[in-house]
């Protein structure tokens, strides 16, 4: 048997570094940088469609993260998404004619809702709703879009031909 | 011809008789647990035995794995163009599944056997019956500070796995194959969450629970023989990887 003093300064090591490990996880690999739990408030933004935004995702301006998407929901009576948006109280002098966009991070990374400052005096307050917004692009609607515009302009130069005889 | 569905039979009614005994002597053991814990000098001793003793071969494994981890994740990547989320996937992988299932199969290779055949042969040389005619009852003495020395250890051993793999990716990902350190980093922490660092420990713990319950119950329950000893060592190992790799799955259909 070895002294136990052996003993208890292996545990003691291989447990100090155990929580080390997890203090490390918890710390420096997930994203703590902004939490909701300091004063905050809350805006509202209609969107017709916000594509892949999850709630957590980060609302931002200028790539500065100033809040989270609290919560998103679907109103039956406007037939919209409603998107809760919680903003650092810091960030309390954002006009209140600001908008608000869904935006993608890089061609891989998430959503996160981008907001962009107008030319209001006055700010927004806790509970506000951001007028102006502009929605998630969605790929397949852009897509067919493109192929429409693309047949419609075909169909157009082949008439014009046929009109101008 | 007739003796192979009654030999199924039969081997099925073994196995339910084990796995009763298993239920039966894992509710003793939990049961003994708080008691053993206002004592923790013994508990003390077995976090040694199966954490600190566990951690050379699990530091060098899961550095191998994050270094395979990188040089595999980077291939794969590099098709697509984005190297950068080599973090990312790195990460999650190793938090969700890699981290605590590798760990538990280690964890049953190296501080599973050891519990096993030390009970075994404290079975085998009649040890055991001594401390009983003694009136110290073996429960408590020996076989659960055992088992919540593994306990302990296991969620500590994955967090630990888990770093230095991460560790390993960054080496081979960032140093040797030259993917942007702030973007590995940085799109690390973006998709990361307090969940997965959860799910990991949780898994962690589960398996613990699971392998150090397998270890001391073979032992325990050993054949009093040199043979049997034998038997009940490779049987926890087979048992715990098959349990392990079962429960990985139901915890992660619970979790997701």
């Amino acid at each position: 048997m070895r002294p136990s003093r052996t003993i208890d300064l292996s545990t003691g090591l291989f447990v100090l570094l155990g929580f080390a490990a997890i203090l490390f996880l918890v710390t420096q690999i997930t994203n703590r940088e902004f939490s909701l739990r300091g004063e905050s408030y809350r805006l509202q933004a209609q969107f017709e469609n916000v594509g892949g935004l999850k709630a957590g995702a980060p609302v931002s301006m200028a790539g500065v993260t100033i809040g989270r998407v609290e919560s998103i929901g679907y109103d039956m009576n406007l037939f919209k998404a409603v998107v809760t948006l919680r903003i650092d109280a810091n960030y309390d002098q954002i006009p209140n004619d600001s908008d608000a966009s869904i935006l993608t991070a890089g061609l891989l990374g998430g959503q996160y809702v981008g907001i962009s400052p107008g030319g209001s005096d006055e700010s927004f307050r806790d509970g506000d709703r951001v007028e102006f917004v502009q929605d998630a692009i969605v790929l397949e609607n852009l897509i067919s879009k493109y192929l429409f515009s693309q047949a419609g302009s075909r169909e157009s130069t082949d008439e014009a031909p046929a009109t101008t005889e | 011809m007739s003796g192979l569905p009654g030999e199924l039979i039969a081997s099925f009614g073994r196995f339910l008789v084990r796995l009763g005994a298993m239920t039966r002597f894992a509710g003793q053991v939990f049961w003994q647990s708080p008691a053993v814990l206002l004592r923790p000098r013994l508990v003390v001793e077995q976090v040694y035995n199966t954490g600190a003793l566990s951690l050379v071969i699990i530091m060098t494994c899961g550095l191998f794995v994050g270094m395979v981890l990188g040089l595999q994740g980077y291939e794969l990547l590099q098709r697509f163009g984005s190297e950068e989320a080599l973090g990312t996937g790195a990460a999650l992988s190793l938090l969700k599944e890699l981290g605590p299932v590798v760990t538990a199969l280690l964890f049953a290779g190296r501080a599973g056997t050891a519990l096993a055949s030390e009970l075994g042969l404290m079975r085998a040389t009649d040890q055991l019956s001594a401390m009983e005619v003694m009136a110290v009852d073996p429960m408590r003495r020996v076989v659960v500070p055992r088992f919540l020395g593994g306990v302990i250890s296991m969620p500590l051993l994955t967090a630990v796995f888990i770093a230095v793999a991460l560790f390993g990716v960054q080496l081979v990902g960032v140093q040797f194959l030259g993917v942007d350190q702030g973007q590995f980093w940085s799109q690390m922490r973006g998709a990361v969450e307090l969940g997965d660092v959860n799910e990991g420990l949780i898994k962690g713990l589960v398996f613990g629970v699971a392998c150090s319950l397998i270890a001391v119950f073979e032992g325990y329950n050993a054949q009093p023989t040199a043979e049997g000893v034998g038997r009940a060592t490779t049987r926890t190992v087979v048992i715990s990887a098959v349990v392990t790799l079962v429960l990985d799955y139901i915890l992660t259909a619970l979790m997701l």
